[in-house]
C-alpha cells in the first residue's frame, strides 16, 4: 500500500449563502473544510466522532454532523452554520431565545445547539416522531420532546434546563 | 441604579450564539501549519529506536519533533512540561513526538508512519485502597496537613449507641470541557505568541517562559474565550510546550495544535477515584460523638496530586472526636489534576450518604440530623465562620422542594423518592491587578482574567460601573491577554471575588487620582492580594441539594426529574449568570451521579472508554428541571466584594442527594458511584 498517495478534489458548496470553491483532500470532513480551509469557524469540533453535536450544521435545511460528513459529498449543496442563521448580525429567533434564557455558558457547544434546535423544530413541525412521544400521533411541543430531540448535543457547562426553555420559547415565537 | 445584582445578559452572548467568538484554534492567522502528537503505546519503559524516515517523506510534512531532538528545557516544578527531553516513558499516552505539516490530515497521517521500538518495563497501574504501598502525602494543596486527629474516634465508635461504618467510593471522572485543549502558536522576532485555551493567561506565560528559558516579556498569551475548563485548563499541560517548540521550529509561521477527544483522557488531567472509609458515631438524639474519614486515591508516579476528599469532613459537622486521613498509591498512570470542586466534590459524597444512613437508622429526618450537628465554630480551626447559612439553605430548600410530603411512593411502574445533601466550598481569593483607563467617554477596564462561561465578560463591568458610579454602558472590558495586568487563574471559585476586588481598588484609585471629571487617557491600577482578607474568620459557601429520583420497578432505570439547590454564597453579582453557574454545577453533579466513570485497564495502563460515546456525560434529556436559588447573604469578612464564589459549589453534594433519593425510593443503598441500574436491580422490592 502506498502511504504517500493523496487525492485532492475541488468542491463547490454554498456556505451561509455564499458560493465557495475549494480544493480538499478527499479525506477531509465538511467540518475541517469549513474550519481549516474556508475560515468558517462557527461550527465547533468537540469530538470529531459524531458524539457531541458541537459541529451541527444545516445541510439543505436538515441538521447533520459536519464531522461525519465528507466534504466531497457536499458539492452543490447548501450549508448553513449558526453564523448564517444571523445574516447581518440579526439573530434568528432560536439564537435570541438562547440569549434571553442564558442557554449558554462557555459557548463552545452553542452554535451546534442552535443549528440543532432549528433543525429539531422543523422536524417537529413536519411530524417526525421521537422516542419521547407516541409515534402514532402528531408530536406535540413539550419539554420532553424538546429534551429528547436536543440530546444529541452535549453541553458540559450543563445548560440543558435553559436550552429546553429557550427552544420552547423560540417555537412559540 | 446599581449594576451589581442586576440580571444582565452576557456581553459575549451574541458572539457565542452565532459562533463568532474566536477560540484558540480558530485564531485568524495566515498560512497556518498543523501539529499532530505522537503518543507512547507502552505504560513504562523507554524508546530504543524511533524512525521518522517514512513520515518525513510524506509530502506536506514540514518537521518532526522527537525525544532528545528539541531544545534543552529548564527544570520546572511540573515534570510534565519537560517534553521530549529523553526517551523515558512514565505512562501510556505520554507525548513522545510531534509532526508539523501543511494540513491537519497530513500531520495525523504522518504520525502513523513513525516506527518505534521500545524497551518495556513492568508497569503497575492497578489501584486498590488496600495496597500495601500506600503513602501519606506531605500536605494538601491548601497547605493543610494530610491527616488530622482530635479526641479518640475508636473509643467513641465502641461506646456509641449508633454507628455508621462503611466504605464509599467515587469514580475516575474526566473534565471533558467541550472545547478540546488547543493552542495556536507563533514564534516571531524572538517573541512567542500563544493563543491558548486556558483558565489563566498569566499562569501559562509564567510556566512557558520558565520552561523555554525565555523572559516573561518574550511570551504573550491570549485567550478571550475558553470553551470550558473545569480545572483541566487550570495550568498549561505538555501539549502547550509542544506547540511552542513547533512554532520555534518554524519561525514566522503559525502552528495550530488541538488535542483529540481521546487525547484528553490522557494528557490534561482528571479527577482520580476515591475510596472513602467513613465512620460516624452518634447518641440517641443524633448528636455526633465521632466523625472520621480516610480517603485513598491513586496518583501518578510522575507527579503527585492529592485529591483532598477528607478535607470537608474537618469543618462540616460538630463532633468531639474526629479523624481525617489521606492516602495515595503512586502508579504508572497519567497525571490527575483539579476537576470542578476538587476535594469537596468527591469528599461530600461518602459523608453525606453516611449522614443519610444515620438518619435512617435513627428515624430522624436527615435535615433535622444535619441541623442538630451544626458546629458553633469551625471544628478544624476554632475560628468563627464569617457566615454559615447551611441551615437556612436546608430550610428554604425544604419549603421550595416540598420536602414535607416526602413519603416514598409508587407511580405506575416507577418508584419515587427524594433525597437531600449538604454542600460546601471554601471562599478564598487570589492575587490580581486591574487597570482602568478613560477613553472617549468610556472607562476601559483591563485585566488578564478568563471567562470559561462563568460570566467574567459581564460581571466585571457590573462591578466597575458601581465602583466608578457610572452607567454600565460606559464601562468597556478587556480580559484574557497577558498585555493586561496580572490576574490569577480562574480556579477554586476565586475568579470573580479576586478580579472584582482588584477592579474595586482600581476604581477607587482612579477616582482618588482623577476625580469624577477625568481627561482622555487618565489611567489607574488597583490590586487585590492573596491571603485571608480577615484571618479571624473561617470562610465558606454553603448549600443544600434536593433531588427527586424515579426508579423503574422492573428495569431499575434511573431518572432524576427534579434537582433543586439553595446556596449561601455571599453577594451575587449577576443573578442570570450566577443561576447558570449553580445549575450547571448541579447538572455536572447529576452526570457524576448517574453516568461518569473512566475505566482504566491495568494491563495497558490507560482509560479504555476514551470518547464521549463510552464516557457518558449527562445529556439534555437527563436534566430537564434543575433549579437554583440563593439566600441573601452579606458577608463583609470574605473579601472587599463580599462574594464567595459560585463556580464549584453546585457540583458538591449533588451525587449524594441523588443516591439518598434512590435509597428513599427503593430501599437499596448504593455506596459506589456512579449509581447505575445494575447496582439497584438486585435489591429492588
Amino acid at each position: 500500500m502506498d502511504h504517500h498517495r493523496r487525492v485532492d478534489t475541488e468542491i463547490t458548496t454554498r456556505v451561509d449563502g455564499v458560493t465557495r470553491t475549494v480544493l480538499v483532500d478527499t479525506r477531509t470532513t465538511l467540518l475541517d473544510a469549513l474550519r481549516e480551509r474556508l475560515g468558517t469557524t462557527s461550527p465547533k469540533k468537540g469530538c470529531d466522532h459524531g458524539q457531541c453535536g458541537a459541529c451541527t450544521v444545516l445541510l439543505d435545511g436538515r441538521r447533520v454532523l459536519a464531522c461525519l460528513t465528507l466534504a466531497v459529498t457536499t458539492t452543490g449543496k447548501d450549508v448553513t452554520t449558526a453564523d448564517g442563521l444571523a445574516p447581518d448580525g440579526h439573530l434568528h429567533p432560536v439564537q435570541q431565545a438562547f440569549l434571553d434564557n442564558d442557554a449558554l455558558q462557555c459557548g463552545y457547544c452553542t452554535p451546534g445547539q442552535v443549528c440543532s434546535a432549528v433543525g429539531a423544530l422543523d422536524e417537529l413541525a413536519n411530524g417526525h416522531p421521537s422516542h419521547a412521544g407516541d409515534v402514532t400521533t402528531d408530536p406535540q411541543l413539550t419539554r420532553a420532546e424538546i429534551a429528547e430531540r436536543m440530546s444529541g448535543n452535549l453541553c458540559r457547562c450543563g445548560t440543558y434546563t435553559n436550552i429546553i426553555t429557550a427552544v420552547e420559547q423560540a417555537a412559540r415565537a | 441604579m446599581n449594576a451589581i445584582g442586576q440580571d444582565i445578559p452576557r456581553r459575549d452572548g451574541h458572539a457565542k450564539v452565532t459562533g463568532n467568538a474566536t477560540y484558540a484554534y480558530e485564531t485568524d492567522v495566515d498560512n497556518a501549519a498543523y501539529c499532530a502528537l505522537l503518543q507512547a503505546t507502552i505504560a513504562k519503559g523507554h524508546i530504543t529506536e524511533i524512525d521518522i524516515t517514512d513520515a518525513l517523506a510524506l509530502p506536506g510534512v514540514l518537521t518532526i519533533l522527537t525525544p532528545g531532538d528539541v531544545q534543552k528545557l529548564a527544570h520546572v516544578d511540573n515534570p510534565e512540561l519537560a517534553v521530549l527531553q529523553d526517551n523515558h516513558i512514565a505512562y501510556r499516552g505520554q507525548i513522545i513526538g510531534a509532526v508539523i505539516a501543511d494540513t491537519s490530515e497530513i500531520a495525523r497521517h504522518a504520525t502513523e508512519l513513525i516506527h518505534l521500538s521500545y524497551h518495556v518495563d513492568d508497569h503497575d497501574s492497578a489501584f486498590t485502597a488496600d495496597r500495601d504501598d500506600l503513602h501519606t502525602p506531605k500536605a494538601l494543596v491548601t497547605g493543610a496537613p494530610a491527616d488530622t486527629t482530635t479526641g479518640d474516634v475508636d473509643t467513641a465508635m465502641r461506646t456509641a449507641p449508633h454507628t455508621i461504618d462503611h466504605t464509599y467510593s467515587t469514580a475516575t471522572n474526566h473534565n471533558n470541557p467541550l472545547e478540546p485543549h488547543a493552542t495556536t502558536a507563533l514564534w516571531q522576532d524572538d517573541t512567542l505568541v500563544l493563543w491558548d485555551s486556558t483558565q489563566g493567561v498569566h499562569a501559562v506565560r509564567t510556566d512557558l517562559a520558565e520552561v523555554l528559558r525565555l523572559r516573561p516579556d518574550q511570551v504573550r498569551v491570549i485567550c478571550p474565550y475558553v470553551g470550558g475548563g473545569f480545572g483541566a485548563k487550570g495550568e498549561p499541560h505538555a501539549h502547550v510546550v509542544i506547540a511552542a517548540l513547533a512554532a520555534r521550529a518554524l519561525p514566522c509561521r503559525p502552528v495550530r495544535l488541538a488535542l483529540t477527544r481521546a487525547q484528553m483522557f490522557t494528557l490534561v488531567g482528571y479527577r482520580p477515584p476515591t475510596v472513602q472509609h467513613t465512620r460516624l458515631a452518634a447518641d440517641d438524639t443524633g448528636a455526633l460523638t465521632a466523625i472520621a474519614i480516610t480517603s485513598t486515591s491513586p496518583t501518578s508516579a510522575m507527579r503527585e496530586y492529592v485529591e483532598h476528599a477528607a478535607a470537608p469532613t474537618r469543618m462540616m459537622y460538630a463532633a468531639p472526636n474526629r479523624a481525617t486521613r489521606h492516602r495515595l498509591a503512586a502508579l504508572d498512570i497519567a497525571v490527575p489534576t483539579w476537576m470542578r470542586a476538587p476535594g469537596e466534590c468527591p469528599g461530600m459524597f461518602g459523608p453525606e450518604v453516611a449522614i443519610d444512613e444515620l438518619a435512617t437508622a435513627l428515624g430522624i429526618d436527615p435535615i433535622d440530623l444535619r441541623v442538630a450537628n451544626e458546629p458553633e465554630v469551625d471544628p478544624e480551626t476554632g475560628k468563627p465562620f464569617s457566615s454559615r447559612n447551611l441551615v437556612a439553605c436546608l430550610r428554604q430548600g425544604a419549603d421550595r422542594f416540598g420536602w414535607a410530603d416526602r413519603a416514598p411512593r409508587r407511580e405506575g411502574d416507577w418508584l419515587v423518592g427524594t433525597g437531600v445533601a449538604a454542600a460546601v466550598f471554601p471562599a478564598f481569593t487570589n492575587r490580581a491587578t486591574a487597570s482602568i483607563r478613560y477613553e472617549r467617554g468610556h472607562y476601559v477596564v483591563e485585566i488578564g482574567a478568563a471567562d470559561l462561561g462563568t460570566g467574567a465578560w459581564t460581571v466585571l463591568p457590573q462591578i466597575a460601573a458601581d465602583a466608578l458610579g457610572v452607567p454600565l454602558h460606559l464601562v468597556d472590558i478587556g480580559i484574557g491577554d497577558t498585555t493586561y495586568p496580572y490576574a490569577s487563574v480562574a480556579g477554586g471559585s476565586t475568579g470573580t471575588a479576586t478580579w472584582g476586588s482588584a477592579v474595586l481598588v482600581a476604581a477607587e484609585t482612579f477616582r482618588d487620582k482623577f476625580g469624577t471629571d477625568p481627561t482622555e487617557g487618565d489611567e489607574a491600577e488597583g490590586s487585590h492580594d492573596t491571603g485571608p482578607f480577615n484571618e479571624h474568620y473561617s470562610t465558606y459557601a454553603f448549600g443544600a441539594q434536593f433531588a427527586e429520583v424515579r426508579v423503574h420497578a422492573d428495569t431499575a432505570e434511573i431518572r432524576v426529574p427534579r434537582l433543586l439547590g439553595v446556596f449561601a454564597a455571599g453577594r451575587i453579582i449577576n443573578p442570570r449568570t450566577a443561576r447558570s453557574q449553580f445549575t450547571g454545577g448541579m447538572t455536572m453533579g447529576l452526570s457524576m451521579a448517574l453516568h461518569e466513570t473512566s475505566s482504566l485497564d491495568p494491563r495497558f495502563g490507560h482509560v479504555i472508554n476514551h470518547d464521549l460515546a463510552e464516557y457518558h456525560i449527562a445529556s439534555c434529556a437527563d436534566a430537564t428541571d434543575v433549579q437554583a436559588y440563593w439566600i441573601d447573604e452579606e458577608d463583609p469578612h470574605v473579601n472587599p466584594l463580599g462574594a464567595k464564589g459560585i463556580g464549584e459549589i453546585g457540583i458538591v453534594g449533588t451525587a449524594a442527594a441523588i443516591v439518598n433519593a434512590a435509597h428513599h425510593a427503593t430501599g437499596v443503598r448504593v455506596r459506589d458511584l456512579p449509581l447505575t441500574l445494575d447496582k439497584l436491580l438486585p435489591g429492588l422490592p
